[in-house]
């Protein structure tokens, strides 16, 4: 047995969630869609992904990290967080969700990145099971799931509604805390539609892609790789990729001055930037073709060679999509792959 | 088309008139080509392409090309709206006219898969051109779209189909199109109230992400150093220090664009977040069109710009003030 | 004080030096007058004039000297030309220590040290120099060598002709780059100068200075048979976060801010040629 939720309730879901915490959902915006904060009305979107990834909720494109105030010789260090209140994201792929894990990696690590981790312990992630994956998804490709997104809460779309299920705590939590909304129901529509989901991920055109070739030990001979000129002829040298990227996290620190004090902000940054390693002195990375590899290198090798193998890449093909030049990691680890296998 | 642009491709580079040619390879769904640039009949053989998704306008890449190699001589396939943007950077002293072979390519309008994707349709595995629609495979089954439906969006307000700049032509020349209707949505901006304006406005440009893609991209925006990329101009934030910032970086771009941009739509081509930002521009050659006659930046690389020659029947100063008060 | 990474110390300028006509060392305690963290050497700090900017430094000062921290800082960027106009009183940030330090307790105990510096590679150098001195009995023979363009940009003169070279098993030998009057050392880029030294090959190295200096005086090192396990030395790419998140310090898998900035010749050959 399940719990199930029926389609036309799941504006009741959102209103009993929002008495208890910020539900934000995706809504359709031109050409895309983007995490709102549900109110009565809001009409949740259909589409496959957000145009940006999730990883705002924990890591914010721009983001206060502390104040000062300055006067003559002397400066004052103002902390100017606020006590952050809970919230659920509905509707978050299985590639989304993973790449909360990377992020994990990064900024939950020694020594911890407290704006982040208070960000993230007051989140719930409501997972969405993909019904209909798109041309650009390549999840298996990185063993991972689109029919089960292993959320705090997943829900799993099938007999008009959705089956629901909790693999956390604090999803259990959750869920009991709304119990009397959802009814018990046997879970077969449930498996029978994350199986259609799996049939179709096997007959996506990137199903066939593999890791083999990449890793923390491949360093040497994929950083002298022939391929990487010819990759990166043409990148424009944009963020795109980086900020439409769930994973990629690099950040800027800088000063602001808002005439009343200094704001000390971090942002999104991308290594794509030909100002990224600029120093007073120098640059260790001259042209796009170092930036350009840098980024895929730090996704296939150097990630994984800290990361006991796990790649900081989940295949939600936003790059794919969104690339103005429509340059991407598939068509890198293609290329890459090929080199290596004709060696 | 494809293969007499491959043809010639390879009857130039080996009779040496040019070392270098420009154009696109293939990607993985047969709409997501890549500029390109190609130095040997074999690459040109086995990876060339040209089909109605290389929508690219790749006039910039030879300015980036004579930048590696001043000298080289560089075949390139233009588009007609693409001419227009080599006339401007030819006129601008960023691109060597002489030293480029360029190969003017008649175009009926490309097609833009985020179109075919708004439609409905997912999953997209092949596309082939049939006629009036596309044949559009999908993983979920075939489905038909009428190509009028799949045309990129700048393309459906196609301002010239004439090549304004070549050594040679294939397929055939238009001409510019008249009542383009592209003025028509900054027509209705223009006709808003100013805070429905500024409410249109801020909601559009309050999804820029600071990617700078369309600066990236955009062939008037050639300065050696962005002003947004200085730390000296104390301005050269990554990203929204406050509520205003992108909304800044968006009107300075437009402002610094003004009179050269011939409005060829890639920086709205390029936008990740769908940010109809050619309005901005096209506002501003609306305005010359009305203030100065009509002018088009890239007709050719003799004309001054309106913005930047001065005539005694030049617009007053006064009329911005008469404006704001509209 | 907190224990947040991102949140600076207050600190304050208690005295400035000027060492050369580019280099000032800043003397910096708390405003409560103790130092504000203890390090190893080789470390770095972040100090940072809000508004100006933030910037990793080396912490020149020996953990040894209980009272204060110094920074031996050239002016070559829009901050350092701030710190070199402020006066003392003056209040700043700093958050550290950063990165890997020397070896000095494991690796480096017992051996006969070799310290090479050129110009402000000096700063580094001199809190492990000052480390050493300080707790003699844990190493064998001192030598240092150290050049800079021109006797007046000899980074700590005083302190190295009143204090390192009145030491008893401590060898100095300076080089300029080019002759000058009142000046009757050795004249000469430091590799040949190395060269001409012929030091023992038991030695350790410990080097820090410009790239092409770095280049040549390693290849020298190796030519007279010293190996790569053999020699030091600290790195520095443009840094924001200090703690190995903000991407950009790596070298190939490396965190030139955590894993660094200390590194021996033979790790960096594992790495790509990219700093």
């Amino acid at each position: 047995m399940m719990l199930y939720l029926a389609k036309d309730k799941l504006d009741v879901f959102f209103e009993k969630a929002s008495e208890k915490l910020n539900v934000y959902v995706p809504v359709d915006n031109t050409n895309g869609s983007a995490y709102r904060k549900w109110t009565p009305g809001t009409v949740v979107s259909k589409g496959l992904h957000t145009t940006k990834s999730a990883k705002d909720f924990f890591f914010p494109q721009t983001e206060n990290l502390v104040e000062f105030k300055m006067s003559g010789k002397a400066i004052e260090i103002i902390d100017p967080r606020r006590e952050t209140e809970d919230y659920a994201v509905f509707g978050v792929r299985a590639c989304d969700v993973r790449s909360f894990g990377i992020l994990d990696k990064v900024f939950l690590s020694d020594p911890v990145d407290t704006y982040y981790k208070n960000r993230r312990e007051h989140g719930l992630i409501l997972g969405l099971s993909c019904g209909r994956p798109a041309e650009t998804c390549f999840c298996g490709t990185f063993g991972i799931d689109a029919a089960e997104p292993m959320a705090d809460v997943d829900f799993t779309e099938a007999d008009n509604g959705y089956y629901i299920k909790a693999n956390t705590e604090k999803g259990e939590a959750f869920v009991a805390s709304l119990g009397d909304i959802f009814e018990d129901r046997d879970a077969a529509p449930a498996e029978e539609a994350k199986a259609k989901t799996r049939e179709v991920l096997k007959k996506l055109p990137l199903s066939n892609l593999t890791t083999d070739g990449f890793g923390g030990d491949k360093l040497d001979e994929l950083f002298d790789a022939a391929g990487w000129a010819d990759l990166s002829e043409a990148c424009i040298g944009c963020g795109t990729c980086t900020f439409v990227c769930p994973t990629c996290q690099c950040y800027d620190i800088r000063d602001y001055d808002t005439g009343h004090g200094i704001k000390r902000f971090r942002c999104w940054d991308s290594c794509m930037f030909s100002d990224f390693t600029k120093m007073a002195h120098g640059n260790p990375r001259l042209t796009q073709k170092e930036r350009f590899r840098q980024r895929f290198m730090h996704k296939l090798v150097y990630f994984p060679a800290n990361n006991d193998g796990e790649y900081g890449c989940v295949g939600c093909g936003r790059c794919l999509a969104s690339c103005p030049i429509s340059m991407n990691i598939v068509k890198v680890m293609k290329k890459l792959a090929k080199e290596d296998s004709g060696k | 088309m494809q293969e007499v642009m491959k043809k010639r491709a390879i009857e130039l580079l080996s009779d040496g008139t040019v070392a270098k040619v420009i154009g696109w390879m293939p990607g993985e769904f047969s709409y997501d080509m890549t500029p390109a640039v190609f130095t040997t009949a074999e690459e040109i053989e086995s990876n060339f392409v040209y089909n109605d998704f290389c929508g690219a306008n790749v006039s910039k890449y030879v300015m980036r090309e004579q930048k590696k190699a001043s000298d080289a001589k560089i075949l390139v396939f233009l588009k007609p709206c693409d001419t227009y943007s080599f006339n401007q950077l030819t006129a601008e002293h960023k691109i060597v006219r002489e030293n480029v072979y360029v190969i003017g390519v008649g175009c009926d309008g490309m097609a833009d898969v985020e179109k075919i994707k708004a439609a409905g349709i997912e999953g997209i595995t092949g596309i082939e051109s049939d006629g009036d629609k596309f044949i559009v495979k999908t993983v979920y089954g075939d489905e038909t779209i009428a190509r009028a439906d799949a045309l990129a969006e700048r393309c459906a307000a196609c301002k010239s189909k004439k090549l304004t700049v070549y050594d040679e032509i294939i397929g055939e020349d238009g001409e510019v199109v008249e009542n383009s209707g592209r003025f028509d949505l900054v027509a209705k901006l223009e006709a808003m109230s100013a805070d429905e304006r500024f409410e249109f406005w801020r909601n559009e440009l309050s999804r820029c992400i600071r990617c700078n893609a369309c600066r990236n991209v955009c062939p008037a925006c050639t300065c050696e150093q962005c002003v947004f990329d200085n730390p000296k101009s104390g301005i050269d934030q990554k990203a929204a220090a406050d509520s205003f910032e992108e909304n800044m970086f968006h009107i300075i771009r437009a402002f610094h664009v003004a009179g050269r941009c011939t409005d060829c739509g890639e920086c709205s081509r390029v936008c990740p977040q769908h940010i109809p930002l050619h309005l901005l521009n096209r506002k501003f050659i609306k305005d010359i069109n009305e203030l100065y006659g009509d002018y088009q930046a890239g007709d050719d690389t003799e004309s001054k710009h309106p913005l930047t020659s001065f005539t005694y029947d030049d617009a007053e100063p006064s009329v911005i003030h008469e404006r704001g008060n509209e | 004080m907190t224990n947040e990474t991102l949140i600076p110390y207050l600190g304050e300028v208690t005295d400035i030096r000027i060492d050369t006509p580019d280099v000032k060392t800043f003397r910096v305690l708390t405003p409560d007058g103790v130092k504000p963290f203890e390090h190893m050497p080789g470390q770095c700090a972040m100090l940072s004039i809000p508004g100006v900017g933030e910037a990793m430094f080396s912490i020149t000062s020996s953990p040894t000297n209980r009272e204060y921290m110094e920074f031996s800082i050239k002016k070559c960027g829009c901050l350092t030309e701030w710190l070199h106009a402020m006066d003392i009183g003056q209040q700043i940030t700093i958050r550290g220590p950063y990165g890997k330090p020397f070896p000095v307790e494991t690796e480096l105990k017992g051996k006969d040290l070799l310290f090479i510096a050129g110009g402000i590679g000096l700063a580094p150098l001199r809190s492990v120099i000052n480390y050493v001195r300080d707790n003699r009995e844990n190493y064998g023979s001192v030598q240092i060598v150290y050049g800079a363009r021109s006797k007046d940009d000899l980074v700590d003169y005083n302190e190295i002709i009143s204090e390192w070279m009145a030491d008893d098993g401590v060898e100095v030998n300076l080089t300029i780059d080019r002759e000058q009057e009142g000046w009757d050392g050795h004249v000469g880029f430091i590799p040949n100068f190395v060269k001409e030294l012929n030091p023992d090959l038991k030695k350790t190295v410990l080097m820090c200075g410009p790239p092409v200096m770095i280049k040549f005086t390693l290849a020298g090192l190796m030519e007279l048979g010293f190996e790569k396990t053999q020699v030091y030395t600290t790195m520095e790419l443009k840094m924001k976060c200090g703690v190995g998140k903000c991407g950009r310090c790596n070298i190939g898998d490396k965190y030139v801010c955590k894993d660094g900035p200390v590194f021996r010749f033979d790790e960096l050959d594992e790495l790509p040629d990219e700093y």
